[in-house]
């Protein structure tokens, strides 16, 4: 198997599966395709011809109308022809195999899946399996990858900082359950950031991580230290209670980020979070809201890095 | 039948015997080794040059697949795998539909599987009735039906106490208990290795913990209750110098490991590869080698083939949600090979490794040449190589993480009982 199957010999991307082993070039190529499609959603018609013609199948085998609609905004102002599918949390539960409903799919022609599914390497399953020229996004699968985020984050970041070999980014939280967090460090690192860090209790890193790069911290007093980005990650309902943490509430005590605890990054840090928000528990509204936040460029930049992402694999940009 | 066995070079691993010489097999026996008994006439002669004859491979866990799995693989097929790779008796895991818990279902595999005249098959009954670690099973009746031991298999058994008690009462009558150590909560929802591998993969974990608490506890009952135990599929380093420690004081105790264990790791699965989710899961390179050592050693009394064949639909699906398991009846000789090699061992030790070192784990009198035993015989190249393709297959299952791949050592004939079940 090849060891990174979304790169074909001529070094092109053919698939967006992971921020892992993604060349630095090609990571800054989809950042610069980007910006030139940020203008073009700030124009009154937000639309370009480039992928007239072409139908992208949003294949969600887990339920996320905010990803997919950002997927889908980004393909019908490149003039794509958009197919929705919320095929629900197991596929296996239908009867049908994750497989069989893809080869179906491409039968009707499908020029791209953008796919979403609860288990790691769904969509590497997939891109194994589609014919030569049918490409496949990963819009999220488990705790993998979610590289589309990873990069409108880095989007943001290189528009905030520019230059990204004097950063120290702290992301905080969650590690062990995002998806989010692994792409964003794997692009962080391939980009020459020097210091990245990860902030949480231990029961929320994952097994290892300082292999990923990383310098971890377990007091965030500390691990906020002269940072200039601060990455907040969404700590889902379900973990706030169980043998991970006691409560909600003293996870925002020790992690929450509060406007005390951001005064010990740089002053003029920007605050990031993938969304959506948990207000009061992994981060305070006077710092979602204030004037270090960029939580709503971020998503404007994610339209236009998923248009840049589904261009580059069309082969027009 | 008289078969003469002329020019192989016999390696017999329970004497250390190591040399060309003619084996003359009569009536289901190995009746001399060298010279011929007087007035001995073959009925059949085989000219073995270039080849080694060594006693048939003896395989801890192939999983049959019946009763009730006949969709993965059946009995005429995995047999048939069995005696193509060079293994003469095996022992089965009760992980069937229904699970070998009653007598009946024993009795009427063991007679299904001699029907077919091929390896000879020791089944394991199930520790607990259905597996599901409430109550103990009928040790007794199930022993007379022919099961060698009594395995929990894969199941779960969350209550200590149903394992001390099953302990004791099989200490009673002497019986053997199978253990594969995991702590149920500690593994729950896992499916890879927990380290930097799963961190990569966002894969759920399984820590190296899960084995080792499982461990401790089986340890101190077996210690407790003086009943005799086998560890089943160790994965770990320090599951290794846990079971160092515990012979060293004297434990009557013998465990096995996988032979994927010894080849592979964690990184192995890098491209979500679902051939290499097995359980337990492939550790890190360090558990890998501490597995090899141990097995050299001989902390770990057997290597097994861990076969289980799985369909290509349970396969091709996310690694978290595949089967585990891989083939390995047909690959367990070369992979054997591979690992004496690479641990630089010869022939002799190598063969005990998965002969005469699993014979005695099951107490059975296969894993020997010596005259007067019986004539299960393994004849191979040991150094023809072979692409691991599914045609190449004759189990039902051709999951396997090494497809694709070249390997060395292929039987060219298989003996039981004297009689040849087996020509490649």
């Amino acid at each position: 198997m090849s060891a990174n199957p979304q790169i074909d010999a001529q070094g092109r991307l053919v698939h967006l599966l992971t921020t892992e082993g993604l060349p630095a070039e090609m990571i800054l190529h989809i950042l610069d395709t980007a910006s030139q499609f940020v203008s073009v959603n700030e124009r009154e018609v937000k639309k370009v011809p480039l992928l007239r013609g072409k139908s992208i199948f949003n294949v969600f085998f887990e339920n996320s109308t905010r990803t997919r609609t950002t997927f889908e905004i980004a393909a019908k102002r490149l003039s794509a022809d958009v197919i929705n599918l919320n095929i629900g949390a197991s596929s296996t539960a239908k009867g049908e195999t994750l497989l069989d409903t893809v080869w179906n799919l491409q039968a009707m022609d499908a020029d791209m899946f953008v796919v979403r599914h609860a288990e790691a390497g769904a969509p590497h399953l997939i891109a194994r399996h589609v014919k030569a020229g049918v490409s496949v996004v990963n819009a999220g699968d488990g705790r993998h990858a979610h590289p589309t985020q990873g990069l409108l984050d880095m989007y943001t970041i290189r528009h905030y900082k520019r230059d990204f070999t004097r950063l120290a980014v702290a992301i905080v939280g969650d590690v062990l359950h995002s998806r989010v967090a692994r792409s964003q460090i794997h692009a962080l690192k391939t980009l020459g950031v020097p210091e990245v860090r990860v902030i949480g209790p231990k029961t929320l890193l994952p097994a290892d991580v300082e292999r990923l790069g990383v310098r971890v911290f377990h007091d965030m007093a500390e691990g906020l230290r002269d940072c200039d980005v601060v990455i907040t990650l969404r700590l889902q309902n379900e973990r706030m209670s169980g043998p991970l943490l006691p409560s909600a509430g003293e996870f925002h005590k020790a992690y929450g980020l509060t406007p005390e605890k951001l005064a010990r990054a740089r002053p003029d840090a920007i605050v990031m979070h993938p969304g959506p928000l948990n207000r009061g528990v992994e981060i305070d509204s006077g710092v979602a809201d204030g004037s270090h936040s960029v939580i709503m460029p971020q998503v404007t930049y994610g339209i236009a890095v998923r248009m840049a992402v589904m261009a580059i694999l069309a082969g027009n940009a | 039948m008289k078969i003469a066995i002329l020019n192989a070079r016999v390696i017999d691993p329970a004497t250390g015997r190591d040399e060309t010489t003619p084996l003359h097999l009569a009536d289901g026996r190995i009746a001399a080794v060298g010279a011929a008994p007087d007035g001995f006439r073959p009925d059949r002669t085989i000219d073995a040059k270039g080849l080694v004859a060594c006693p048939g491979l003896v395989d801890l866990a192939a999983r049959l697949r019946e009763p009730g799995l006949e969709y993965r693989a059946t009995l005429e097929s995995e047999m048939q795998a069995a005696v193509a790779g060079g293994v003469t008796s095996l022992a089965c895991p009760p992980d069937t539909d229904p699970p070998l818990d009653e007598p009946g279902l024993v009795e009427m595999l063991k007679r299904r599987a001699e029907s077919l005249r091929q390896a000879r098959v020791y089944p394991l009954g199930a520790l607990t009735l259905a597996l599901e670690g409430r109550k103990i099973a009928e040790m007794g009746e199930l022993a007379e039906a022919g099961c060698v031991g009594f395995f929990q298999a894969d199941a779960p058994l969350t209550d200590l106490n149903v394992l001390l008690q099953a302990m004791r009462y099989a200490a009673t009558f002497g019986h053997a208990v199978w253990l594969r150590p995991q702590d149920a909560h500690l593994a729950h929802g896992g499916v890879a290795h927990e380290g930097e591998v799963s961190t990569r993969l966002g894969l759920p974990p399984i820590p190296a913990v899960a084995e080792t608490v499982a461990l401790h506890a089986i340890l101190e009952l077996a210690e407790a209750t003086g009943a005799r135990v086998h560890v089943a599929r160790l994965s770990t380093g320090r599951g290794v110098a846990l079971v160092a420690a515990a012979k060293a004081r004297g434990l009557a105790l013998t465990c096995d490991v996988g032979m994927h264990h010894l080849h592979l790791c964690d990184r192995d699965a890098g491209g979500f590869d679902a051939n290499t989710r097995l359980v337990p899961p492939l550790r890190d390179a360090a558990d890998r080698e501490a597995l090899r050592q141990a097995l050299a050693d001989g902390t770990i009394d057997a290597v097994c083939s861990d076969h289980t064949p799985v369909d290509d639909d349970a396969k091709q699906v996310p690694f978290g949600e595949a089967e585990p398991g891989a083939t390995g009846l047909e690959l367990f000789l070369p992979l054997v090979l591979r690992w004496g090699e690479e641990m630089k061992l010869d022939l002799a030790d190598t063969l005990a490794a998965a002969t005469s070192r699993p014979a005695a784990v099951l107490g059975i009198e296969a894993g020997s040449l010596a005259p007067g035993r019986a004539a299960d015989l393994c004849l191979f190249d040991p150094v023809r190589r072979w692409r691991v393709t599914p045609a190449a297959l004759a189990s039902q299952g051709r999951n396997s993480p090494f497809l694709g791949l070249e390997v060395a050592g292929r039987v060219a004939s298989t003996i039981v009982d004297g009689r040849v079940v087996y020509t490649g």
